[in-house]
């Protein structure tokens, strides 16, 4: 897209403070959604205010808790610092969107049968954390605990060889891992131990 | 928030001319800075220049082993990538040990180097600040600086730079690629962040309007042996409160060469130069190592609430070493 040719606001060289939107397509939970946006609007005002999903919460606003926590193009991010304007093209997927058609996530069954909430007001954003989480995982990625960063060399340990990274290989999520990787998520019930439990059984 | 504009520019060239035709203009990458700063009304642009697709987005060898990191990478795929992992684990390590993966997967490596500083009254319009609005005063120097710096801050601002991926590549002395209105140039790490002096609102060296482009690392064999070690009030999704990125070349008990930084200490991702020279040559001991980081935080001027960060840097630095020497 070319931004300017959409902007439907003053010209751009005046400094007259008026708001300024933008027509897009988003796609939220595989469906289109023609929308007309303010520059301003984050993707959470968008989702909860516009499109009526109010699953993704906003705990903070300030990129600091994960409640807003959403999947674009199957990545995890805060939907509070996400511009709504820059999504055009992108796949958006939210809490409401993870169930399939022949039932719930195996990660929304698991936090049922874990306990792994009391109020819920975090579980949304904790769920498309975990989703976004394992795939992370499961490509391989590090995290400030997984000890052979380099290949032979242990942050933790202070082994350090330089040996080869293994391509691809799938990270073993102990607590410790899931811990680390799911540190964006914070939950003020402190259900942390039930929602560790809830992801491990997921991650086998 | 104030209205803005929003432009998304297919390439480098037109975001700098997109930038520099309109006054007040931003560039916006992943947003987890800007956006939060516009909402505090820290920063109020009228153009946001959408650089976060400008194709700036991969991690390329070249022949002499050099890394050149598009700006437009982010945190996760950087940390994620296999010659950068095992090149330069340290630069893995700092920006694992950074944010959280939400943020990683959004933040970018220009952004990241062009974060601003997470001192309270900066992000808070209601208080003075010098680097907010200069000429304000600076409250953190009779307030709250526990967590700001203790080397080469000055009257008018004692604030530090918050990235712990900054404190590796200054070490690794990267070179940042920057267009601006007269073409492309260079800067080199340490060289990009500048100590406040009495113009605290410039963080860094670049001109209004620089597009940072690629940040190049260049070879650095026994960078292989390498670490990030960092501090915090908590142990994960917190920033610095100090912060080290060490990578050291020993044989036969001698130091051969090293490279030292230090982060949550300074306006700047601080090279330890003081130290790299003292040790370079030295035996590889434990005294050794702790003379020299004596050394280097001589010229440590801690305010009263931090004064604990400068064993707290010595110890963390001193033990880092001394791993890695026993680890070769
Ligand atoms: C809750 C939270 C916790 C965090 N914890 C940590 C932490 O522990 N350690 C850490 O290091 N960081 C931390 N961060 C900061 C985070 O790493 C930065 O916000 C991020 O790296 C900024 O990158 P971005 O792409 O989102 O930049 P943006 O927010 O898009 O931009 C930041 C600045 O850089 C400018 N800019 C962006 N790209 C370019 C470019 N190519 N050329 C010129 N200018 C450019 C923008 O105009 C803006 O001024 C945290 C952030 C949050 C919200
Ligand atoms: S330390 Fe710098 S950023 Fe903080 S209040 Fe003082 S002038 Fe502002
Ligand atoms: S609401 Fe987005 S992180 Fe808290
Ligand atoms: S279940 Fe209440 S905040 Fe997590």
């Amino acid at each position: 897209m070319n931004g300017e040719a959409h902007t439907t606001g003053p010209d751009i060289s005046a400094s007259a403070p008026s708001p300024v939107t933008v027509d897009l397509l988003l796609s939220v939970n595989r469906d289109r959604h023609p929308t007309t946006v303010d520059t301003r609007e984050t993707l959470l005002d968008t989702l909860r205010e516009r499109l009526g999903l109010t699953g993704a919460k906003k705990g903070c606003d300030h990129g600091q808790c994960g409640a807003c926590t959403v999947l674009v193009d199957g990545r995890r991010v805060k939907s509070c610092l996400t511009l709504t304007v820059t999504l055009d093209d992108r796949e958006i997927v939210t809490v409401e969107g993870l169930a399939g058609e022949d039932g719930p996530h195996p990660l929304q069954t698991a936090f049922v049968e874990h306990d792994a909430f009391q109020c819920g007001y975090c579980t949304p954003g904790q769920l498309c954390s975990a989703v976004g989480m394992l795939a992370e995982a499961a490509a391989g990625w590090p995290s400030a605990v997984t000890p052979d960063v380099g290949g032979g060399t242990s942050p933790d340990e202070g082994t350090p060889s330089g040996g080869d990274v293994p391509p691809g290989d799938g990270i073993r999520l102990d607590d410790d891992e899931i811990r680390e990787r799911m540190s964006g998520n914070l939950c003020r019930c402190g259900a942390y131990v039930n929602i560790v439990a809830a992801i491990t059984e997921v991650a086998r | 928030m104030r209205p803005f504009a929003y432009l998304r520019p297919a390439d480098a060239p037109s975001a700098v001319t997109a930038s520099a035709e309109r006054p007040n203009t931003m560039y916006l990458a992943g947003g987890t800075n800007l956006v939060d700063l516009m909402r505090l009304g820290v920063v109020s642009p009228e153009v946001l220049v959408d650089v976060s697709r400008l194709s700036a987005d991969a991690v390329e060898e070249g022949p002499d082993g050099t890394l050149t990191i598009g700006a437009g990478v982010r945190n996760s795929d950087l940390a994620a990538d296999p010659l950068v992992r095992r090149r330069h684990p340290m630069l893995a390590q700092s920006v694992l040990a950074g944010a959280s993966g939400q943020i990683r997967n959004m933040a970018t490596v220009g952004g990241n180097l062009l974060q601003r500083t997470r001192c309270s009254y900066f992000q808070d319009v209601t208080k003075p600040c010098n680097k907010r609005l200069p000429g304000t005063g600076c409250p953190a120097r009779e307030g709250d600086h526990r967590n700001l710096a203790i080397l080469g801050h000055s009257e008018s601002c004692v604030a530090t730079h918050p990235s712990d991926m900054a404190v590796a590549l200054t070490a690794l002395g990267a070179i940042v690629h920057v267009r601006g209105a007269d073409g492309p140039r260079t800067v080199p790490m340490p060289g990009l962040h500048r100590l406040p002096g009495d113009e605290p609102e410039r963080d860094t060296v670049l001109d209004p309007g620089d597009l940072i482009t690629a940040v190049e690392v260049p070879p650095l064999p026994f960078a292989a042996r390498s670490r990030y070690r960092k501090v915090r009030d908590r142990a994960s999704f917190a920033f610095a409160v100090v912060s080290v990125a060490v990578a050291l070349d020993v044989a036969d008990g001698v130091v051969r060469d090293c490279r030292i930084a230090l982060g949550g200490v300074a306006h700047v991702p601080w090279r330890a130069e003081t130290a790299e020279a003292a040790l370079r040559g030295s035996a590889a001991t434990e005294a050794g190592f702790a003379d020299a980081v004596d050394a280097e935080l001589a010229a440590a001027r801690p305010l009263p609430d931090n004064a604990f960060k400068v064993p707290l840097a010595r110890n963390v630095l001193v033990r880092t070493l001394i791993d890695l020497a026993e680890a070769s």
